[in-house]
């Protein structure tokens, strides 16, 4: 197979970026995209001339560490269902195709190089509050305090999310709440987390804006987008803990 | 040759870390920030020394490569963490937890670290549980256990097929918490590239900021590695793209010695390598072992379709030659049992390197619904990689490079032989022997970072003034000189090849002669390999870009440069150990049965690898292993 990339290359946080074509042949259909680019930049490294390989960020290639992240023909994390960057298989495109790569854009998510963002913003959002104030040593037997399964399969859903970034780079609006809500949600679940749940919600919501994301105006495109299928209940949930931290207080 | 002293605290094995602890001398509380700690990697071990130093008030340095401290490699655990709660009372305990470790390590591994490890697991549910972890829970309520990797006990606790992830979060937002209380500063995206020796203590790290290239020095009193496994000296393995050697191999060479390299876990269930374009493998989990049944055709070269062959001309080899455990013996049995069938050129699939692992018979038993039920995910990655549905034809197979049981050698404290030098979770050698079992390491992670290295580095700090010195000094410069020197060597070679080419072609040597089978003439040959690559690699390679900005070229090439010196070192240690035991498979030492013939005469101890300059082979120290509870017997899974 072969394909004709136009690919985002930029220098760095401040440098201006621009769309530059390469052509990448002798694809084979079972190569991941990821190693398909992995192709194309030893072929870079190999030639002995001023330019620099493609700059991406991928870990486990499994779909679960949340690192890959690229906007692949105008979809964050490709053409695939429920798959990250990593996941996408060159069969799913067509033979001669063209296709764009570009980084996750938002103003929070500055670009660092080529299609590499800082997400770090996320880091913050969890440092705000996303977490159960729980010193290491003094815990109570685990099965002292029984969860009912439903509670610990609505935590599990939520907690699925991989803090990958795709809900930001596909929202008009480059709002984070699919993933604020997704932690504020997996923690209001369980009795461990229920103790914090009006501090954690404020400061969570508060970091969340001073970073810079955007409103929520229902599009839901986040979730449609999400590799993990997490859902926009959560955003619904994260909006009534928020009225109530603010009506009630603690 | 100096024997190693592993300070393994007196007094009988059940109270042996009870009575360490009290043992250990403590750093008053109010001076405790006076003390700066530096902890290298944010796996669950990492994480979970971060977290819990900063709550204990000292001042913590964290870093990863990564862009977040939640994408540590950690994360991609699938199946569980076991622990002797005995919540299913089926006969679990603390002490066969230990047993089975201890066995299962095939008598490789420190008595006492292991009983220490067992008593643990039980507080890291509890811990972890108070964290908001959402293990799985029964109707009642309760946790959810199941049996793994071949336990006759059900202490496996899980989160669906996210198990690390979920830990890893829980660690992660603990560490997040002591970020926001300004106990532990973080530093993303940053590599450490050199350990700093000063009157022969750590008393810092050398790192590159993998953003802007800044090479920079950080000082302290303290320092951890907690920087995972070696797997990817293979090249292709489970392991995330990232997993290095980098920061225990240059511990190493300042004088951290390095505990039996050559054991190497290779994880039966994989799916089989497709193509030279393959980047990392990925794993199915252990547990389709459960219902699925592992078979090759009996005739070689048989290229029908799986379907098309009766189940009379089929090779249920794991069933016929272990009929006790059947599909589920152990990781290094079953891969070795799968290379055995497809040297005999009876294997499956493209290039002939795989064996079926078949649903047939559970589909016929259950219907499709229930195995979907159980391993409906599972089936979906295999499709989306392999394009099959394993529904319709049997999965294919592969054993792959998983895990790493050798590590940085240290003493019952987790200090290495360099004093401050502190080694935890898959990056030192304690726990697991010469083979680790389905479930462990995530306990060994947790344990390690929440559960001793809070009590263990009090120790060593009592004894330490505070902040005795700065970044000034000269050790930093001649660090950094280094450090810098090493980058500029890259940059400078501008040959017309890429870094892949050489870690694929290490992977490929390493994979056939220290792999699941090694014999001397194999790793005779490869001795000589490794160092004729590694020159043609400073001949050869085309780093691009410059060392002052994000560079991933860069990043690879550092990594693969010094994995072309370790792989040597793993070739050493296997030559050197001259029987079979638990990942550790010398041809030349087997049964007549073709089962690992350990030698416990003359190789029941630990061998740690002391560097002696790059041109000079290391010399080998060794720590016997004394076994007070548990009776050294042949593993015997038929
Ligand atoms: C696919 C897969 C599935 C697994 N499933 C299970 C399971 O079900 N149960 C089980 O018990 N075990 C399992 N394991 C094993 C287990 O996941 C690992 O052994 C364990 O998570 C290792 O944790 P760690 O904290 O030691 O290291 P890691 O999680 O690997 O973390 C290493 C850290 O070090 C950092 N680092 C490394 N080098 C440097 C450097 N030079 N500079 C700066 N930072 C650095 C990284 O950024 C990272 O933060 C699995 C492993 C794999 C590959
Ligand atoms: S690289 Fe880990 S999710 Fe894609």
């Amino acid at each position: 197979m072969k394909f004709t990339l136009k690919l985002w290359r930029q220098k760095g946080r401040t440098e201006p970026g621009a769309f530059e074509t390469r052509v990448v042949e002798g694809v084979s259909e079972d190569m991941s995209f990821l190693e398909m680019l992995d192709k194309m930049n030893n072929e870079i490294e190999a030639a002995k001339d001023g330019v620099e390989p493609f700059a991406f960020d991928s870990d486990c290639r499994e779909g679960i560490c949340g690192t890959c992240s690229m906007v692949i023909g105008g979809r964050p994390h490709g053409p695939g269902e429920l798959s990250t960057t990593c996941q996408i298989y060159m069969r799913e495109f067509k033979d001669g195709e063209t296709i764009t790569v570009e980084p996750f854009r938002a103003a929070a998510f500055p670009v660092l190089r080529d299609s590499v963002v800082d997400r770090s913003a996320f880091d913050r959002i969890i440092g705000a509050g996303g977490y159960v104030s729980t010193n290491t040593g003094g815990a109570p037997d685990a099965n002292a305090l029984p969860i009912s399964k439903a509670d610990a399969e609505l935590a599990m859903d939520a907690a699925q999310c991989i803090g990958c970034g795709a809900c930001v780079a596909v929202c008009k609006n480059a709002s984070a709440m699919l993933f604020t809500s997704a932690k504020v949600s997996h923690l209001v679940s369980l009795p461990q987390g229920k103790v914090e749940r009006t501090p954690r919600v404020l400061a969570m919501v508060k970091q969340m804006d001073q970073e810079g994301f955007g409103n929520c105006t229902n599009e839901g495109e986040c979730e449609a987008v999400c590799p993990k299928g997490i859902s926009i209940s959560h955003i619904a949930r994260m909006n009534r803990e928020y009225v109530r931290a603010k009506l009630f207080g603690a | 040759m100096t024997t190693l002293d592993a300070k393994i605290p007196s007094g009988p094995m059940a109270q042996k870390w009870s009575n360490h602890r009290f043992n250990l001398k403590l750093v008053n509380p109010a001076n405790k920030r006076k003390y700066d700690i530096i902890v290298v990697g944010t796996g669950l071990a990492g994480a979970g020394a971060a977290a819990s130093l900063g709550e204990l008030g000292y001042n913590v340095l964290s870093l990863c490569f990564q862009d977040s401290a939640r994408r540590a490699h950690s994360i991609a655990a699938q199946g569980g963490i076991n622990a002797a709660k005995n919540y299913q009372n089926d006969g679990d305990s603390v002490h066969r937890l230990f047993y089975d470790t201890v066995k299962g390590g095939d008598y490789r591994a420190r008595e006492a670290n292991v009983h220490r490890l067992a008593e643990i697991s039980v507080n890291i549910i509890d811990q972890c549980v108070s964290q908001g972890v959402p293990f799985a829970r029964e109707y009642g309520g309760l946790l959810s256990n199941r049996s793994f990797g071949g336990a006759q006990v059900s202490r496996t606790f899980y989160a669906r097929g996210q198990t690390g992830q979920q830990l890893l979060l829980g660690a992660y937002q603990a560490l997040m918490r002591q970020v926001k209380a300004g106990s532990v500063k973080l530093k993303t995206r940053c590599e450490m590239l050199d350990v700093v020796i000063i009157d022969g203590h750590a008393k810092g790290i050398i790192t590159r900021d993998l953003v802007t290239g800044t090479i920079e020095r950080y000082s302290a009193d303290a320092v951890c590695l907690a920087t995972g496994g070696y797997a990817n000296a293979f090249f292709l393995s489970t392991n995330a793209m990232g997993c290095n050697v980098s920061a225990t191999h240059r511990a190493y060479k300042r004088g951290a010695f390095f505990a039996n390299p050559c054991y190497t876990q290779i994880h039966p269930t994989c799916i089989p390598v497709s193509g030279e374009h393959q980047s990392k493998l990925t794993l199915m989990s252990e547990s389709l072992r459960n219902d699925g049944r592992v078979w090759v055709p009996k005739k070689k070269g048989d290229t029908r379709a799986a379907s098309l062959i009766p189940d009379a001309e089929r090779e249920y080899f794991l069933e016929e030659r272990y009929p006790a455990f059947g599909n589920l013996v152990p990781r290094d049995v079953a891969s070795r049992a799968a290379k055995t069938v497809c040297d005999d050129g009876r294997g499956v699939g493209p290039g002939g390197y795989g064996v079926y692992l078949d649903f047939r018979d559970v589909i016929k038993r259950d219907g499709r619904e229930k195995v979907a039920a159980k391993y409906g995910n599972l089936f979906d990655i295999y499709h989306e990689i392999t394009a099959e549905s394993a529904y319709e034809v049997p999965m294919r197979i592969y054993p792959a490079p998983h895990y790493t049981m050798g590590g940085l050698w240290v003493d019952y404290n987790l200090m290495s032989t360099i004093p401050g030098l502190f080694v935890l979770g898959e990056a030192n050698f304690s726990d697991h022997g010469a083979n680790r079992l389905g479930a462990s390491a995530l306990m060994q992670g947790l344990a390690d970072g929440f559960f001793v290295i809070p009590y263990t580095i009090g120790g060593y700090l009592a004894e330490q003034k505070p902040r005795q010195y700065d970044t000034q000094h000269a050790a930093f410069d001649d660090a950094e000189r280094e450090v810098t020197a090493k980058l500029d060597r890259l940059l400078a070679v501008k040959g017309d090849k890429p870094v892949d080419e050489f870690h694929k072609r290490l992977g490929r040597l390493m994979w056939d002669h220290c792999g699941m089978a090694r014999n001397e003439a194999g790793l005779k040959g490869l001795l000589q390999e490794i160092p004729k690559l590694r020159d043609q690699f400073w001949q050869q390679v085309n780093v691009k870009g410059s060392k002052g900005s994000l560079n991933q070229n860069l990043e690879r090439a550092g990594r693969v440069a010094d994995f072309l010196e370790f792989g040597e070192l793993m070739a050493l240690d296997a030559l050197e150990r001259r029987e079979s035991c638990g990942g550790h498979f010398r041809e030349e030492f087997q049964a007549e049965d073709g089962e690992a013939k350990r030698d416990d005469e003359n190789f029941c101890h630990v061998s740690a690898w002391q560097y002696q300059g790059d041109t000079t082979k290391p010399e080998l120290h060794k720590e016997p292993l004394t076994f007070e509870e548990v009776k050294l017997t042949q593993r015997s899974y038929k």
